[in-house]
């Protein structure tokens, strides 16, 4: 590896749970924060991030996440995740952590590049529409790798 | 710590080259550091964030994080990178004579 500061990133963003969003989203902002050039490759689940419908019903899995500390049986009572959700979100705001549709915002705005794979897209029987108007296109993984060239790859 | 001399003065400055005492801070010292970090003249966008970021850190003891300066400092992201590119929280603290800002969004 060369040596000097990081100059470019793409971060794979594969997981959807709010705790599989985040890291890639605050990764991604902080990059760009340092002036690092950054793009986000979302797939599978991760794509939930950028999907009209569910980008703002996103929530934590109290079920079947051994880092909540929660039994299976209370983690799943209806509604225990939505509560959960709830008080961690306001424990980000007070951190300065936006929500998922405004931090997808902020990482546009600052000029972090979002795509959306082309075989979740497929799978799931989406299009460019069902995603927010932040997301450039929809890639295939071998155009990924072509715009990550120089780019250190982090998959989240 | 060390001391440095900007604009015929001389300051504390880190050894990331952040001031350690705002007192000794003034607007010639500000214009010198831009240019150091790339930004060149400051101009009165700049200045905008420079005095937010002053009277935010006066007010509240900490640095404000990107978020909190598109917020409660009014500057949209896209404009806080166009005035200050590669690094519009780092940058614009260094020129305000300020600490380096600690938070991670």
């Amino acid at each position: 590896m060369s040596d000097g500061p990081i100059k470019k990133i793409s971060l794979v963003c594969s997981k959807g749970s709010l705790d599989g969003i985040y890291p890639s989203l605050i990764m991604a902002n902080g990059a760009r924060m340092e002036g690092i050039e950054v793009s986000i490759f979302f797939t599978f689940f991760g794509m939930d991030a950028i999907t009209k419908k569910k980008m703002n019903k996103i929530k934590i899995a109290t079920v079947g996440n051994p880092g909540m500390g929660m039994p299976t049986w209370l983690g799943s009572i209806p509604g225990m995740s939505a509560m959960a959700t709830s008080m961690m979100m306001k424990t980000m705001d007070k951190l300065d952590i936006p929500p998922i549709s405004e931090f997808i915002e902020m990482i546009h705005d600052a000029g972090g590049k979002l795509y959306a794979c082309k075989a979740t897209v497929d799978m799931f029987g989406l299009s460019i529409d069902d995603f927010c108007p932040q997301v450039e296109k929809v890639l295939t993984v071998g155009e990924f790798y072509e715009l990550s060239a120089g780019a250190e790859i982090i998959f989240t | 710590m060390a001391e440095k001399e900007i604009a015929g003065k001389i300051v504390q400055v880190n050894d990331e080259g952040y001031m350690t005492d705002s007192s000794e801070w003034n607007k010639e010292i500000a214009a010198v550091i831009a240019v150091e970090e790339g930004i060149g003249e400051l101009a009165e966008g700049h200045w905008k964030v420079i005095e937010f970021l002053q009277k935010d850190f006066a007010d509240k003891g900490t640095m404000p994080s990107l978020r909190r300066m598109t917020k409660a400092g009014g500057v949209p992201t896209k404009e806080l990178y166009a005035l200050f590119p590669g690094g519009p929280l780092k940058k614009s603290s260094k020129i305000a004579g300020l600490k380096k800002p600690a938070s991670c969004v």
